[in-house]
Order: structure tokens, then C-alpha cells, then sequence
């Protein structure tokens, strides 16, 4: 199998269309008769990353490609960028607003959730440039 | 526990896709955080919630939900509901609140799943 890559536009100013690029590449996963495990993998820390751009970055882009043995996404934003990294991976760091926590996200598990539910997952940002994140799994 | 018989020990009544209704549930999640749900729902769920926002369908459709019920009787707009018919999710509501939905179904013999 070669390599597959997939784009999207993840619109910042649409939190009802939120997670519409992670729905598209689950079933493409699922399509490709992926182990449903890690299909659920790729799709909870896509999903998380998605929301992450949507409420804290006002959108981005988000690369997929996916290998015989690993599927690698790249959440790439030019939002305001993350100060420390170590303290926004902390399991209840938030940042997000009281009208995010209502809509059920903003609870500071975001990027914790990327991290469990990914092989490697890799934060790189700048402050007033943006953030880069990538995660790699592993398929089985 | 079947997903009709989830509805009727709840009091409550199936929003949509009633012709899946009686597929199999064996755990369950009760959350107003997305996050959560998403962290630590196990296989063939049901989700418990008092959000009504589409997201909370999209969080279903990441982790395979089968069912969600909406709590104190809430009902999701329209669209909500149609993304939960395209994603093949039952949707029912329930009178309880949150706190007695899951005491009942844990009840009845629905796990965790941790």
C-alpha cells in the first residue's frame, strides 16, 4: 500500500462544523479495513487536536498521511501559540473560557488526551506565531 | 441491556433511529465533558449527558457510541439530531437527572467500563 494523504481546511469560526475532518478520515480508516482499535485512536487525538484549533487558534490546517504501519497527523496553526508546553500537557490546564467549558470541552485534557491516545505526540509552538502538532500511531 | 429497554427503565422516550434500538449496550459514560468521554468510554456505550450540542454526536461518532440520552428531558435542535441519524447513533430523553439515569442503569447491570 502506498502512502495516502489527505488535507483540510479546519474552519476557526465554526464550532457546530468542528471535528468534520476527523469524521472524514475515521471513515476513510475504517474503509481501509484498519483495526478498529487504532482507527479509535487516530480518531480520539485528531478529534482533540481539531477542537484544540477551533476554540483556542482560530483554525488551521490538518495534513494526514497514512503508511502500511502508521498513520502520522499534523495539526498546523498560526494562532496565538502556547507559552509552556509542560504546563498545557498537565491533566486540568486550561486556558479556554467559561462559554467553551459550557459546550463541553475546555476541561484542560485536550492535549493529556493526545498524548495517551497517540505512539508519539509532538507539541512544537512559538507564542504569537502558532503551534505544530503531530501525532504518530502506530497500526496494528 | 438492549438500548429500547435502556429507554423504558429511564421513563424516557426514543428521539431518533428507533429501527436501532435494539442493539446490544454493555457500558456506560455520564458526562457533561467531552474530554472525559472521550478519555475513558469503553466499547458498545451509552453516553449520559446534559450537553446538547452537536459536538457531543461528534464525540459519540469518534469512540463508536450507540446511544446517547439526554437528561432532565432535554432535546437537541434539529441538526443535531440529523447528524445522529447519518451516524447511525439512537438518541433518547429522559426525565431523570443525571445522577439518577446512571444509578438506574448501573442498576440494571450497565458497567463502566474501566
Amino acid at each position: 500500500m502506498e502512502k495516502i494523504h489527505l488535507e483540510f481546511d479546519v474552519d476557526g469560526r465554526n464550532f457546530v462544523s468542528a471535528g468534520t475532518a476527523t469524521a472524514k478520515v475515521k471513515a476513510c480508516l475504517k474503509e481501509m479495513g484498519i483495526n478498529p482499535d487504532d482507527v479509535k485512536r487516530v480518531a480520539i487525538a485528531m478529534y482533540e487536536g481539531e477542537i484544540n484549533m477551533v476554540i483556542h487558534a482560530n483554525g488551521g490546517k490538518a495534513l494526514v498521511d497514512i503508511y502500511v504501519d502508521k498513520v502520522v497527523v499534523k495539526l498546523i496553526d498560526t494562532g496565538k501559540g502556547i507559552a509552556d508546553i509542560n504546563l498545557a500537557m498537565k491533566p486540568g490546564y486550561s486556558t479556554a473560557s467559561d462559554d467553551i467549558r459550557q459546550l463541553g470541552f475546555g476541561a484542560g485534557m485536550g492535549l493529556p488526551n493526545m498524548k495517551k491516545h497517540s505512539d508519539e505526540c509532538i507539541v512544537e509552538s512559538e507564542v504569537g506565531k502558532g503551534t505544530t502538532v503531530t501525532l504518530i500511531t502506530n497500526l496494528h | 441491556m438492549r438500548i429500547r429497554e435502556i429507554a423504558e427503565v429511564l421513563h424516557g422516550s426514543i428521539i431518533c433511529r428507533e429501527d436501532l434500538a435494539d442493539r446490544e449496550v454493555i457500558s456506560a459514560c455520564g458526562s457533561d465533558m467531552m474530554s472525559d468521554v472521550l478519555a475513558y468510554t469503553k466499547d458498545q456505550a451509552v453516553l449520559i449527558t446534559g450537553l446538547c450540542n452537536p459536538q457531543v454526536v461528534r464525540t459519540a461518532e469518534m469512540i463508536d457510541v450507540l446511544c446517547i440520552v439526554f437528561v432532565r428531558n432535554k432535546m437537541p435542535d434539529e441538526e443535531t439530531i440529523e447528524l445522529a441519524k447519518a451516524k447511525d447513533i439512537v438518541m433518547v430523553r429522559t426525565p431523570h437527572r443525571m445522577f439518577s439515569a446512571c444509578g438506574i442503569l448501573y442498576k440494571e447491570g450497565l458497567i463502566s467500563g474501566n
